[in-house]
This record gives C-alpha cells, sequence and structure tokens, in this order.
C-alpha cells in the first residue's frame, strides 16, 4: 500500500495550485459579488492541460491520470467552486463519457477539441422535473430519417450558456417513456448553433455565483444519427457512468473547499485575540479546527481510492458515491464551522468563509444529492444493489500508451 | 543556442519565523522553495530556446534534495539539468560557490549565455552570478529587466538594466552572464508534459571528482574566504506614523506636500 503522492502528482499539485492562486483568486471576490462568470478562464485551463488533463495525447488530452483529474479539482476549488466545476462538467461528465462510450470517429470529431479546449463541453440531464427522478425526463427524440428530433427542456445545466457542445438525454422509446423503463433513454452529442437549440442563465443562486448555471431548450432540433452516443437505450447507463467521474471531480473539490475552511480557520485563530489569548486557545475552538482536519484526511482518502480505482480499471460506483456523500456534508459542515469562528466578520464578504458556506450547499444538492447517495449506500450494504458491468467501461489509465501521440 | 540557467533552492522566507529569543531564522520545518528570481532566469532562457532553438541547461549546488528545483526546471521546459552535490562543497561561501559552479559550466561544453536570478532570497548577496562571470573571464550584465536585443550569429547582445535612479542599456560581447529582476518577464507554470518528462528522467549528479582540472582546495567552507560571524536580525527601525486629516482628499494632498516641502524631502 503506497500512501505518498508520486513526484508527478506532487508536481501536478503545486502546479494547479499556484495556477489558482494567480490566475483564479485575484479577481474571484468580485466575479462572485457582481455574479460574473469570466470565459478569459477556459483558455488559461486549457494552456496549461487542465481541459484535458486525464486524456490520453493522441486524443488531444494531457495524458495525465484519474487521480491527477481529482488533485487538480482539490487545488482548484480550494480556490473556489466555480473553477471546480468548469473540471466536473467539462472533464468529468462530458469528456470522459465521450472516451468511455464514443466512437472513434466521435473521439476525434468531439474528443479531442474538448480535450484541446478549443471547444467546451456541458451536460444536460437534469430537466425542471427531473433531477433525482431521472425517469420523469421529458425531452424526446424522434427518429425522422438520418436524424433525430429533439424537444424538450434542460435546467440547473452548468456552463449551458457558455458551452459549445452538449451531451443531451432524450426519450427515443415513448412506449418505454410510459412504462418508465429507462431502458428507452439515449444520448446525444448536440452543437451549439443546430436551428432550435437556445440557452439562457438562471440568476438569484444561493452559491457558486462566478459559475454559470442555465437552461437549454431544444424545439425541433434537428441531430444527425450519427450523433447518437452509444446504442439507442443506452442513455441511461451512460448517464449513471457519466456521473461516476462527476461525482469523483465534486468529491475532490469538496475535499478542496473543507482545506480552504480549514487553513482560513486557524490563520484567524492564530490571529484573533478574545479573552486576552488567541480564540484558537480555546477549546470549543479547537474542537471545530480538529473535526475539519479529520473531515479533510477522510475526504482525501475516499477520493484518492476512487481516483486509484479508476486508474486500474475497477468498478468504482460506490466508492465514488461514498466519497461524494461524505466530501460534500464534511464541506458544508466545515463552511459553517468556518463562518462560526470568523464571528462577525464571517457573516460579511471581508473574508473568503462565507463564500465558501454558500458555494458548499450546491454540492450536498446536484451530482447526486446527500439523499440520493444515503439510499446508494444502503442499498449497497444491503445487498439490494449491485453493478453490472457495462459495455463500454471507462478505460484504465496506461502510462504508456496514454502519451503516445 | 545554449543557454544555461543557475538556480538555488532556498527555504519559503515567507515560511520563515523569527525565534523570538534568540532573534535567528528557525530554518527547521520550513519548506524548501525554488529561489523565485530564478524562475525568471529559467523563463527568459527558455524564451530566447523557442525563439532560437538550442538547448537549456540548468545547473544548481546543493545537498541532494535540491534535486527538487531541478525538477522543476525541467518540468517548465528545461532540456537538462545537473546537480552538484558533494560534501567537499558543503559550507560554501559565495566566493567558492561560483568558483565550483563556473568549473561545471566549463564541464558542460560551449555556451551562448548564463542565467541567473538577481539574488537568492536566503542569503540575498547577488553575489553568486557576478563571481560565475568573473571566473569565466565573460561579461557580466547585472539586474537585466528586459533583453533588446540579442543576435548569437554575430556574438552581442544589448540590454536594459534596472538600477535605483532609472534604466540603463548596455550592449556586451556574448556569451555573457545575465542576472534578471522580476520585471523581465511572467514566469510560465509548469507543463502537464514537463511535469511528466521531469519525474521521470534521470538527474546527473557531479561530485567534486567529476570537477576535473579543479582546485579542490578552493571547495566548500576551506575554500571560503569570508566566514559568517553572526547572523542576527537587525532592530525593527522606529519611525512616527501621522494621519493627515482634512476636509477633502485636495486639502490633505496640500498638506502633506507642506509637510514634505518642510521637511526638504521634495
Amino acid at each position: 500500500m503506497e500512501f505518498q503522492l508520486s513526484d508527478e502528482h506532487r508536481m501536478l499539485e503545486k502546479t494547479v495550485r499556484e495556477f489558482a492562486a494567480r490566475e483564479i483568486a485575484p479577481t474571484i471576490k468580485e466575479l462572485d459579488r457582481t455574479h460574473s462568470f469570466d470565459p478569459g478562464i477556459f483558455p488559461k485551463m486549457a494552456e496549461q492541460g487542465l481541459l484535458g488533463i486525464c486524456i490520453p495525447e493522441r486524443y488531444g488530452g494531457a495524458g495525465m491520470d484519474y487521480i491527477s483529474l481529482g488533485l487538480a479539482c482539490e487545488e482548484l476549488e480550494y480556490v473556489d467552486t466555480s473553477a471546480r466545476v468548469i473540471m466536473s462538467v467539462h472533464v468529468g461528465l462530458y469528456s470522459c463519457t465521450l472516451f468511455q462510450w464514443g466512437t472513434e470517429e466521435q473521439k476525434q470529431k468531439y474528443l479531442v477539441p474538448a480535450a484541446q479546449g478549443d471547444v467546451i463541453g456541458a451536460f444536460g440531464l437534469t430537466e425542471p422535473n427531473a433531477g433525482s427522478d431521472v425517469v420523469n425526463l421529458q425531452t424526446t427524440a424522434r427518429r425522422e430519417g438520418d436524424h433525430y428530433i429533439l424537444n424538450g427542456e434542460k435546467t440547473w445545466i452548468s456552463l449551458a450558456d457558455v458551452a459549445d457542445h452538449f451531451l443531451i438525454f432524450a426519450w427515443t422509446d415513448m412506449e418505454k417513456k410510459r412504462r418508465r423503463d429507462h431502458s428507452g433513454i439515449s444520448a446525444f452529442i448536440v452543437e451549439r448553433g443546430w436551428p432550435g437549440l437556445t440557452t439562457d442563465t438562471i440568476h438569484g443562486k444561493l452559491g457558486v455565483r462566478a459559475g454559470n448555471t442555465g437552461s437549454i431548450s431544444m424545439n425541433d432540433v434537428p441531430v444527425p444519427a450519427e450523433n447518437l452516443l452509444g446504442q439507442e437505450g443506452e442513455g441511461f447507463k451512460i448517464a449513471m457512468s457519466a456521473l461516476d467521474q462527476g461525482r469523483y471531480t465534486v468529491a475532490a473539490g469538496a475535499t478542496g473547499l473543507i482545506r480552504a475552511c480549514l487553513d482560513a480557520s486557524v490563520r484567524y485563530a492564530n490571529e484573533r485575540q478574545t479573552f486576552g489569548v488567541p480564540i484558537g486557545r480555546h477549546q470549543l475552538i479547537q474542537q471545530m479546527i480538529a473535526y475539519m482536519a479529520q473531515r479533510y484526511e477522510i475526504a482525501r482518502l475516499l477520493y484518492l481510492r476512487a481516483g486509484w480505482l479508476k486508474n486500474q480499471g475497477i468498478r468504482n460506483t460506490r466508492e465514488t458515491s461514498l466519497a461524494k456523500w461524505y466530501a460534500c456534508d464534511a464541506a458544508f459542515d466545515s463552511a459553517s464551522d468556518a463562518v462560526q469562528i470568523h464571528g462577525a466578520y464571517g457573516f460579511c464578504d471581508e473574508y473568503d468563509v462565507e463564500r465558501f458556506f454558500r458555494n458548499a450547499k450546491g454540492a450536498v444538492i446536484y451530482e447526486g444529492s446527500r439523499e440520493i447517495h444515503q439510499l446508494l449506500q444502503a442499498e449497497y450494504a444491503l445487498g439490494y444493489r449491485q453493478d453490472r458491468p457495462l459495455r463500454c467501461e471507462l478505460p484504465a489509465y496506461d502510462p504508456e500508451t496514454w502519451t503516445e501521440s | 543556442m545554449h543557454a544555461i540557467v543557475c538556480i538555488k533552492q532556498v527555504p519559503d522566507t515567507t515560511e520563515v519565523k523569527i525565534d523570538p529569543v534568540r532573534g535567528t531564522l528557525i530554518r527547521e520545518g520550513v519548506p524548501s522553495i525554488l529561489n523565485p528570481f530564478d524562475t525568471y532566469a529559467i523563463e527568459e532562457a527558455l524564451r530566447l530556446k523557442e525563439q532560437f532553438g538550442g538547448k537549456v541547461t540548468a545547473i544548481s549546488m546543493g545537498p541532494p534534495q535540491a534535486i527538487e528545483v531541478l525538477k522543476e526546471a525541467v518540468a517548465m521546459g528545461c532540456d537538462e539539468a545537473i546537480l552538484l552535490s558533494d560534501r567537499a562543497f558543503a559550507g560554501s561561501d559565495t566566493w567558492a560557490t561560483a568558483y565550483t559552479l563556473s568549473q561545471a559550466i566549463r564541464r558542460l561544453g560551449p555556451f551562448d549565455i548564463i542565467f541567473c536570478g538577481r539574488q537568492a532570497i536566503d542569503g540575498d548577496t547577488g553575489q553568486v552570478g557576478p563571481g560565475i562571470a568573473r571566473q569565466l573571464k565573460i561579461n557580466q550584465l547585472t539586474y537585466v529587466c528586459k533583453i533588446q536585443h540579442i543576435d548569437f550569429d554575430k556574438g552581442e547582445i544589448r540590454v536594459e538594466r534596472l538600477l535605483e535612479e532609472g534604466r540603463e542599456v548596455v550592449e556586451s560581447r556574448l556569451p555573457a552572464l545575465l542576472t534578471v529582476v522580476k520585471d523581465i518577464n511572467q514566469p510560465r507554470y509548469p507543463t502537464f508534459k514537463g511535469i511528466r518528462r521531469a519525474s521521470r528522467m534521470e538527474y546527473p549528479i557531479w561530485t567534486a571528482k567529476d570537477l576535473e582540472g579543479a582546485n579542490p582546495a578552493y571547495f566548500g567552507l576551506d575554500g571560503s574566504p569570508t566566514r559568517v560571524v553572526r547572523v542576527f536580525t537587525p532592530p525593527p527601525r522606529s519611525g512616527q506614523t501621522e494621519i493627515i486629516q482634512g476636509e477633502t482628499v485636495q486639502e490633505q494632498a496640500a498638506k502633506l506636500v507642506e509637510k514634505l516641502l518642510a521637511e526638504k524631502i521634495i
């Protein structure tokens, strides 16, 4: 058993830490305050290789492994959640899914430019009346000749208003839709600019205000048949397997958020004096800090194990779900304690912890709510749930072939 | 084009704390980093390589763990990296360090230009770069903030130096040694490809024996003409703060000007 990061991972972690400190930290407070997404971050992330971090070089990526993806997410969310969301959506949910399920032609056409960061991908599963209840999707894809015609409404889609390409989930079998049989759902790669597709931004979010979240409307959008991802009826499985990567990035990011809360709290506890001593000398403050330190270690071990399983090519739905559930709850609790430690100062945006607190809530809801993960874990433990092999598994990491161009 | 960059591993001074009793630096447990000024030296060398082709060699003298900063240099894009490490080099002052590095640079073979950071953030002497230039009998251009012109075929360079009173433009023959200031560029981040290469590469370690023709009496503490008698933190400067009051900013500014004139500062 090896608990030490490799040289490669250590250097990557340091590089992303510096990147986030230099490229994101200086403007984040203002962007968050004004609810502004800065698309200027895309070319910077692309140049650094972040937007294709765990995609093999032959598909335009940087050829690093899945642990690197996690480490990068931790470092980005240490500064702000909005930067990590880009990784979750563009790399975890979109690019990794094309890598897992796409045909060679689809990978050449869509994965290569995404991994190079020339186009940004998003993931369109959630709808106004279909979140945890995925099978309640209303979007449909009607076959007409060599096209599918898509109709429907997606919402709460991260990067909706700024992405170029979308992975859209829709019913192709209306009889199965009526019976709520998820084997009637299919997945499509859809491009912005096709007739009938419009996007919008959601305003008034509690947190992740520097991130773009929006909706996608599809009104008779013609999608070429070759843009069907996987086979007809495989959409649900594709969506669930995509979440294995998306949730992993959320878990890793939440771990970074815990560390950010810990660091901010330690700094403040050593500076702020009450009753003649730094508040860090008070035991009730120490308790909150102890919990943060504990949560950080647990969350990190859980996501790194999930990343290791991905590297090995071992199915990790259960482990990823556990990491995501734990880390997001732990991040929210840590952020709440961080605000508490900062007292009234924590209640205003002079310090970062109020932003951490608002940002932390989102991840307890999205990519499988806390409740969904509790059900999953219970079902695994009770023996009600088993993962069956997929037709296409996420490829294991191979240091040799991933760096061949 | 062959550029050589001399780099140093230093304690992260932002993490260094002062022992309140002894007034000395507490070095234990302080992380080591690549001297920040050296990253600008690496960046400038890499830019020349991108423009003219050729290679960049990074070189450092220090304990075995100094290999970490060479890895960083390779991750940024340096082609080769060499560590000078030997018990015999321990305790070198700036003269002995410059001597040892210059001997290693001789062994590296022909070069066109050498880059150093303006100074290391631990010793803060700024002497090693100029010392290397003297040992190699080449010109030194210190505190360079811009390379205005460089022509390797003709062997000429023209740079801007950042001085306290302003900027100075200097021409020199190549090869030359440049020490650079932060204004010269914005160092790049290591690329992921560079990180992979850096973590998988073998780093040659040269010892005293590898520096043929060098005089071993000039190495290390014994070869160092200077001795550190004492290290201490100077007493803090005492000063008075005065907040200038006024109804408007203009009024405050006018009062400030009056005071500055009275003190003959302006």
